[in-house]
């Protein structure tokens, strides 16, 4: 990379802005005739770019017995397509000075790539490639499958917390398919075949079932125009019908313990709550969001306040909470007793905490300061091509605009002392509630026998 | 609009880095260095200090991490709650990090006058006021001891334990909490560790965003003014001695073994650290494309996750390969590792995954500098270890002249088998 190129380079990053206060281009949309929805988002700091293709299918959408299919083919799509040998996409990415992943959640399996900005037709091409010409070669598979074990034992089977959340996901969700993990269940694993990942990847992986989301150094209507060009060509599938799967209202409390290996217990506690389904109507979700913030938006927020600093019940406390999502919302609020402290006690710390906040309500002082932090952040956002890219990705697959993305943060900004009392009453009951607990196990189970009497050594 | 051809225009006229790092020195001798970016209203702020894990004495292990996580816990002026409420309430983001050589603290505000003029000023506090009060550090002495002893039972914290002490030995970079180190942490020691080094003129600030010169000089001033005073240099380090080859078997019931391999390796500063990038690009770096990946993930199906790198710091910093596989099959997987490694140190690269190294590492460069932030840690790294201004306009050229001899040479020096420490934990619970 030669001088002249490198000035040029940070110019762009360093660009003076006449009015700094300027707000960003606004995301731009087409949806090509074959269904296919492309998002595009200028920003020109920086010549380089996002390229994001999010499919409408996640583990929600797996049947018992397939569970972690989908995380198994986000694998299988890098290992080739009838035109591309396997790892040529990856070297060709790498060439360009680019990076890719891919993450495969509960709703979605997304892929991207960040690239010097003249790559982005590469990756469109490659990309549009491997939505419609996998192929899954049973060796291939049987490698990789044996990849994903080792994955579910490194994020799940050797990690205590892991087992937790997962167990508690169990028994939170009877119907709907959130109860299962996203990787999988291991007994589903290893019955899995290259089949399954062919019926899946047959399914679902087809241009009316995806959304591409650019962001970066790009004029929005070339991409438009290379989109056509790529993704154009791919025939819209008929899709298979979704069944709803509608969890049943929880009625009553639900506890389920875990014994692992570990030194402290760990508590996780998940209350049913909603989620947005339209930006406009729905106030509850944004309330919640203010709720999590007053509770853990900072280090001198309720539950770290108190239990951590002042009663020290908790060594470590969290929330949780996505107010956009395919499927039904959970409030989360988890943490470890500080030594000598049990999980009851934690949970009944926690419990206090909430019953204090739906009785009493938020003051003025704490709502001003989880505003702040929401005003701030959307202008710390603009730092990050990728977190913008993300943010598309995720309201678009949750069933929302990604037009609505500023209007869901000024509801936010709207909501009042009075409306974060009232979820806290609603939602933060028994009823909808479900406890996942670990017991800690000591590491050396098989403490040796004692000889039996007269045995010699 | 952009004024980018004047800016460029005024660059070329000056023998100026293409990264306009401006660096000079406050009244209390901090080290500045100040990258101007006006695209978005917020400020990044680093102030990193010479009190990492390696200015910390061995019997006390684990007071760096318990000093640094009490800056915030209360000021002279402030609680520890005042201070977390200060700082939130204009929507600013306090950040923290320490490691073998340094300690730092970020902040990330908006640059409007009433918000940065508050977070700096809680800022400032935190930095140059923190009273250690009593309560505090019994407290987070106790989180301390409860996450050391959590630590304890997880297999990959063992591993790196036992890897950073084999391959230290005695040297400070190989020191790891344990509960005996910890239970002989008193307030006086954290007190004590602050007024030593997070002096003045240790001290490096790293400003990137929406400022001019005369903001960031004040800023800066304002930051270290009331910093403690060096009294005199630390005490010297000694120099690091390569380990003998050997291979630590713990058990541990996990399902999958944690297996470490490597040995001290690279300073900051050594011309080496070039051929080594780009070589581990192709052993294990490089993604989804290294020999180690292609190996043991992909034809074999052994791991998820296996990796090597280069971690250079102030003395030798490690190099380190690291691959987790369910615990039958871990001995086959070290082997492949080994075989993977033995081949790269005896031939190095080929010329096409040479190129393809250089390919990436100077095509991606723009990736490493795309955003503020990204900006920010770059930066703050060459303030630290006090590599040239130029360090970011030459990384690509320095890049690009590195041969197929230079890698293999580069690697016969750092990286050698008589020297290698290997590490396995978890074989079943049996040792």
């Amino acid at each position: 990379m030669t001088i002249a190129i490198l000035r040029t380079l940070f110019a762009l990053i360093l660009a003076v802005a006449v009015d700094v206060a300027a707000a960003p281009d606004p995301a731009q949309a087409r949806k090509l005739e074959n269904g296919l929805r492309v998002i595009v988002k200028e920003d020109h700091r920086a010549p380089t770019a996002v390229h994001m293709v999010w499919y409408v299918a996640g583990s929600m959408d797996e049947f018992n017995g397939t569970t972690g299919v989908a995380h198994l083919l986000e694998h299988m799509m890098f290992k080739g397509t009838k035109t591309v040998k396997s790892g040529e996409f990856s070297r060709r990415i790498a060439a360009a000075g680019g990076r890719e992943n891919a993450f495969t959640s509960r709703d979605y399996t997304a892929y991207f790539q960040q690239v010097p900005k003249a790559a982005l037709p590469l990756m469109m091409r490659f990309e549009a490639d491997r939505m419609s010409n996998l192929l899954v070669s049973k060796t291939e598979f049987s490698r990789e499958i044996k990849v994903v074990m080792e994955e579910r034992r490194m994020r799940t089977e050797d990690q205590p917390h892991a087992l937790v959340s997962e167990a508690l996901n169990a028994a939170a969700y009877r119907a709907h398919p959130y109860r299962h993990p996203t990787v999988g269940w291991m007994n589903d694993l290893e019955s899995m075949s290259e089949r399954d990942a062919r019926h899946w990847y047959a399914r679902w992986y087809a241009p009316n079932n995806a959304i591409v989301v650019v962001v970066g150094d790009v004029k929005a209507d070339d991409v438009f125009r290379l989109a056509q060009e790529y993704y154009g060509r791919i025939k819209a599938k008929p899709l298979p019908e979704r069944k709803p799967q509608v969890e049943p209202e929880q009625r009553g409390p639900r506890r389920v313990i875990v014994k692992a290996p570990a030194e402290l217990p760990y508590l996780q506690m998940g209350w049913k709550c909603p989620v947005l389904r339209d930006v406009a109507k729905d106030w509850e979700p944004y309330a919640l969001e203010v709720l999590m913030g007053v509770l853990d938006g900072n280090e001198s927020a309720r539950l770290n306040q108190s239990l951590v600093r002042e009663s020290r019940l908790a060594s470590e406390v969290g929330t949780s909470y996505d107010s956009t999502g395919r499927g039904p919302g959970m409030c989360l609020v988890d943490g470890t007793p500080s030594q000598g402290k049990s999980a009851a006690e934690l949970e009944a710390g926690l419990r206090a905490e909430l019953a204090r906040l739906a009785q009493d309500g938020v003051t003025e002082d704490e709502l001003a300061r989880v505003k702040a932090q929401v005003v701030a952040s959307q202008v710390f956002k603009r730092d990050s091509i990728f977190g913008q890219a993300m943010e598309i990705g995720q309201f678009e697959i949750s069933g929302l605009s990604y037009r609505d993305i500023d209007r869901a943060l000024e509801q936010v900004k709207a909501v009042t002392a009075e409306q974060v009392r009232a979820v806290a009453k609603r939602y933060f009951v028994d009823d909808g509630l479900t406890v996942a607990v670990l017991d800690p196990q000591p590491l050396d189970q098989a403490k040796p026998r004692p000889a039996p009497a007269g045995a010699r050594h | 609009m952009r004024l980018l051809l004047l800016f460029a225009l005024s660059l070329a006229a000056s023998v100026q880095a293409a990264l306009p790092i401006q660096n000079w020195t406050t009244s209390s001798g901090a080290r500045v260095y100040f990258v101007q970016s006006r695209g978005i209203p917020m400020l990044d702020i680093n102030v990193d200090f010479d009190a990492g894990g390696r200015r910390v004495p061995a019997d006390k292990a684990g007071l760096g991490g318990l000093a640094h996580t009490l800056l915030k816990a209360g000021s002279a002026a402030h609680s520890e709650e005042e201070i977390s409420r200060r700082i939130a309430d204009v929507g600013a983001q306090l950040g923290g990090k320490i490691d073998r050589d340094r300690a730092g603290m970020s902040l990330r505000t908006l640059s409007s006058e009433r918000e940065r003029a508050q977070a700096i000023a809680a800022f400032a506090d935190i930095l140059q006021s923190p009273s250690f009060p009593e309560g505090a550090f019994v407290r987070e002495k106790a989180r301390l001891l409860a996450n050391v002893k959590e630590g304890e039972t997880k297999p990959d914290t063992i591993a790196s334990k036992a890897f950073h002490r084999a391959i230290y030995g005695e040297h400070p970079y190989g020191l790891a909490p344990t509960p005996e180190t910890v239970a002989r942490i008193a307030r006086a020691d954290a007190q004590n560790l602050y007024r030593s080094n997070y002096v003045a003129e240790r001290a490096v600030i790293t400003i990137v965003g929406d400022a001019d010169r005369s903001l960031a000089e004040r800023i800066a001033e304002q930051l270290s003014v009331a910093l403690p005073r060096s009294q005199g240099a630390p005490a010297p380090l000694p120099a690091i001695a390569l380990p003998r080859a050997q291979t630590l078997r713990i058990a541990h019931p996990a399902t999958q073994s944690h297996i470490l391999l490597g040995l001290p390796a690279i300073t900051r500063a050594d011309p080496d650290y070039f051929p080594l990038l780009v070589g581990n690009y192709t052993l294990g770096g490089g993604d989804l494309l290294s020999r180690l990946y292609l190996e043991v993930r992909e034809k074999r199906g052994y791991a998820y996750s296996v990796y090597s790198y280069f971690q250079p710091l102030a003395q030798e910093g490690p190099f380190q390969i690291g691959v987790q596989t369910k615990t039958e099959q871990a001995d086959a997987a070290l082997a492949q590792v080994r075989a993977v490694l033995d081949a790269f140190l005896a031939r190095g690269p080929s010329a096409a995954e040479l190129k393809a190294a250089k390919q990436n590492l100077v095509g991606g460069f723009a990736l490493r500098l795309d955003s503020n932030r990204k900006l920010l840690d770059q930066v703050a790294l060459i303030g630290f270890y006090q590599l040239p201004l130029a360090w970011l306009d030459d990384f690509t050229s320095r890049i690009e002249k590195v041969g197929l001899a230079d890698v293999r040479a580069a690697f016969a020096r750092r990286v050698r088998a008589d020297n290698l420490v290997t590490v396995v934990v978890g074989s079943g619970g049996k040792n």
